[in-house]
């Protein structure tokens, strides 16, 4: 039987016993919303019953959208104002989109991110995925019936900074509390891991429609530790349809140059990839200009055309537990996830290279999202004993631009975050007084083959010597991935910083102009939804101050504890007010009056991690 | 316990060279589940940035501790011998004639089999100068002499990156035919 809680008299018990947090895997193609319901994760369906949703989007000319399914059907009939596949873009501009001039958008070019043109005017593929990610929320409200308290959302874990805070961005847009974006093999493994009980070294080979990611974990005890990652941001199952199809023309003896033989080409290989999945044999079967394309295709021949692609991702496999300092000896088992390891010379070419057979008791489409749901709920602490613990790491090496276009890493890949890391640099020239940092990304030697992610000034240095000023920059990548930059003059203490965002992504007033057009904000309901996260925050802190007072009260003096208490009483009158400004405010002094009582408790995390041990290593 | 405490007494471990890597493992691990900012995401900003800064410092001592040369060179700096590596590359003589005969035998290396020889006397060399520093740092307290065999580690480190970079392209070589 189930006991009654009863609170100490004076408190109020919890408003909210359990948060409602969802996990979403932002696809290619398509997208899913999960959550954690009577202890089990489980993707949501919308009213329909279908748990995918096609990550389309269609802007019609006269102000209504359609989502999803609806508008995967107008791809072929309005494909200028039918986005699909946004995630390539996300965070690109559009020298970086490889075949744009293949694809039926207007693209806008510009040096951050490409723009696209459609009835509605210019979208960003953030508003885009924005609109992709609001779907999915409101049918987590409706299923839950309830505010969501956060999501967590999954990201490639070769996303680089400008991707990752892209995805950021759109979930600010679609009005949801980015909890933490975490990489998709690493909620893939958390899927597997706590099904499954498993210890030890896994590797999680995630195949998808446009991306190859592979990750090297090791499991110890509910730490899920990510040890190497590595991938191809440019490889999945679209390439297999392609090198099948131009398989198929060379053995036919046939070429086609319309784009429309090209679409039906590629429709074709699809449907015959997915039919060789099952079968051992299937007739290939196109609509060309003029005549039908029937040829008849084997597994092995779909193997063959195929070989160099499966060998690539090996590749990386091999690359991934270089960096890790394992052998596949020590790989006690390998995760398949991403529709595209359901072709079968994938799993053999997996299972052969491991000598195992891959893990794929889990659906691979739904595998990251069922991940995603079970760290948001324990990151909304409805898990409280939960011992999940996720250390990733960055996939991407971060450098400074150096004398002669060469790159000076600061932040090798494969570190383990949040991390920061400080190199000394000094000037160049006698009396030079401002320094240019450019911030890249990637494993290359030459600024020209890394990306760039930032450039900004360090300015009033005094005038010295060439060599003499010590000008200390610091790399800092939290807990998303997401990497801030600031440099130091040691001497004069002249600062700069930059969070690395602007210059690629959308600045904050970009994102408050598109809150301002999107279509739930009229003036007034930008004033309601502002009153609502005010009181969210507010009720957030309260419930946090709350249960840390319990678990570690003991740690303040009377008069510190009658202080937090003020504070804590005021809030609680204040957020009935109808003023966000007001509750923002107590919110903010509560959060400031316990920053001490924050670092007692951190103190005492520690000295608990720590007890008992010293004895034994004395 | 502070942001400006050593790594060892962060990891509740002596100062010493010796070290259990399953140990050094295990306080990482057990220290990032007190520390990381996932178990503070739900208790709002201020808290995210103070887990922030213990959990970087916490990785940051566990990357020293965790490689024996970082962990050497970090004592040498406690105790006041810092190696200033890029200031300071003077080495014995006898030290860079061997350096100049492992370039020579890895120019001429033309198969992974003469390469493995080759990284057999390098990972030899490697074993012996840890060794060294372990004497010298916990028998012998001379981190001067220390800071000497930290600096042939990180020669010898350099040069196996270069040898497995080697490695690397005869193996994807012998792969594509």
């Amino acid at each position: 039987m189930a006991l009654l809680q009863i609170s100490e008299p004076g408190e109020s018990p919890n408003p909210h016993q359990r948060r409602i947090a969802v996990g979403i895997d932002l696809g290619t193609t398509h997208s899913l919303v999960a959550c954690v319901r009577h202890g089990v994760a489980e993707c949501l369906p919308d009213a329909q019953g279908a748990v995918i949703l096609p990550s389309v989007v269609r802007y019609l000319a006269d102000g209504g959208r359609k989502i999803g399914a609806e508008a995967q059907v107008a791809l072929a009939l309005d494909p200028e104002n039918t986005i699909a596949s946004v995630k390539r873009f996300m965070g690109r501009s559009l020298s970086d989109v490889a075949g744009a001039d293949k694809l039926p958008y207007r693209f806008a070019d510009h040096p951050g991110m490409l723009g696209l043109h459609t009835a509605q005017g210019e979208k960003s593929p953030v508003e885009v995925s924005a609109d992709i990610l609001a779907t999915l929320r409101y049918r987590a409200e409706d299923t839950m019936g309830d505010d969501l308290f956060g999501a967590v959302i999954t990201v490639p874990a070769y996303f680089d900074d400008a991707q990752r805070q892209a995805t950021k961005d759109a979930a600010q847009l679609a009005g949801l509390n980015v909890l933490r974006l975490i990489h998709e093999p690493t909620a893939a493994a958390i899927a597997y891991g706590l099904d499954n009980g498993s210890e030890g070294v896994y590797a999680i080979y995630d195949l998808g429609g446009g991306t190859f990611d592979i990750s090297i974990l090791r499991l110890t005890r509910g730490v899920f530790e990510v040890v190497a990652t590595g991938g191809d941001s440019a490889l999945g199952g679209d390439d297999y349809d392609q090198a099948l199809a131009d398989w198929v023309m060379a053995h036919a003896g046939r070429t086609v140059s319309s784009p429309a033989d090209k679409a039906a080409l590629k429709q074709a290989a699809r449907r015959c990839k997915e039919a060789l999945s099952a079968t051992d044999s299937v007739a290939f079967q196109a609509q060309l200009t003029g005549s039908e394309l029937v040829f008849d295709v084997t597994i092995s021949d779909f193997e063959a055309a195929t070989q160099a692609l499966t060998a690539r991702t090996l590749t990386a496999v091999r690359q991934a537990l270089r960096d890790a300092q394992l052998t596949v000896q020590e790989v006690q088992g390998v995760v398949m996830v991403g529709g595209s390891t359901r072709m079968p010379q994938v799993q053999r070419a997996v299972g052969s290279y491991f000598g195992r057979a891959p893990l794929n008791n889990l659906n691979p489409d739904e595998v990251v999202a069922l991940g995603a749901a079970l760290q948001a709920n324990q990151l909304a602490g409805n898990n409280a004993g939960g011992d999940l613990l996720l250390l990733d790491v960055i996939p991407l090496s971060l450098g400074l631009e150096t004398m002669g276009g060469l790159v000076e890493r600061i932040v090798p890949r494969n570190e383990t975050i949040p991390t920061a890391k400080a190199q000394d640099f000094t000037t160049y020239q006698d009396g030079q007084t401002a320094l240019a940092l450019h911030v890249v990304q990637g494993e290359r030697d030459l600024v020209a083959d890394c990306r760039s992610l930032a450039r900004f000034e360090l300015r009033g240095i005094p005038p010295m010597a060439a060599g003499a000023a010590r000008i200390r920059v610091t790399f800092t990548v939290d807990a998303d991935g997401l990497l801030s930059v600031s440099a130091l003059e040691q001497g004069s203490g002249v600062e700069a910083h930059i969070d690395v965002k602007p210059s690629y992504g959308l600045a904050d007033d970009q994102i408050a102009r598109m809150l301002q057009d999107s279509f739930t904000t009229a003036e007034a309901d930008m004033q309601a939804r502002a009153l609502v996260e005010a009181r969210v925050d507010a009720d957030r802190m309260l419930l946090a101050t709350h249960s840390a007072l319990s678990a570690d009260g003991d740690l303040l003096a009377v008069d510190e504890r009658d202080a937090v208490d003020a504070l804590m009483a005021a809030l609680r009158t204040i957020s009935t007010c109808d003023e966000a400004a007001q509750i923002e405010a107590a919110t903010q002094a509560l959060a400031k009056g316990t920053e001490a009582f924050a670092a007692l408790r951190m103190n005492r995390g520690i000295l608990k991690a720590l007890a008992g041990k010293n004895i034994a290593a004395v | 316990m502070n942001l400006q405490s050593s790594d060892f007494e962060l990891f509740g471990l002596p100062a010493r060279f010796a070290q259990e890597r399953a140990e050094i493992d295990q306080r990482w691990k057990d220290l990032q589940r007190e520390t990381h900012p996932d178990r503070f995401a739900a208790q709002g900003a201020a808290a995210q940035r103070l887990a922030m800064q213990w959990s970087v410092r916490i990785n940051e001592a566990y990357q020293r501790l965790k490689d024996p040369i970082k962990r050497a060179a970090y004592l040498c700096e406690l105790r006041g011998a810092p190696v200033n590596a890029e200031n300071n590359t003077a080495m014995p003589a006898a030290f860079l004639m061997q350096q100049m005969a492992w370039r020579e035998a890895l120019d001429d290396a033309g198969s992974v089999a003469e390469l493995g020889g080759l990284e057999q006397q390098i990972m030899a060399s490697r074993a012996s100068a840890l060794q060294a520093c372990a004497t010298l740092l916990d028998d012998q307290g001379d981190a001067q002499g220390a800071v000497q065999q930290v600096r042939a580690l990180m020669f010898i480190q350099r040069f196996n990156h270069d040898l497995q970079t080697r490695q690397e392209r005869l193996e994807t070589a012998q792969r594509g035919q």
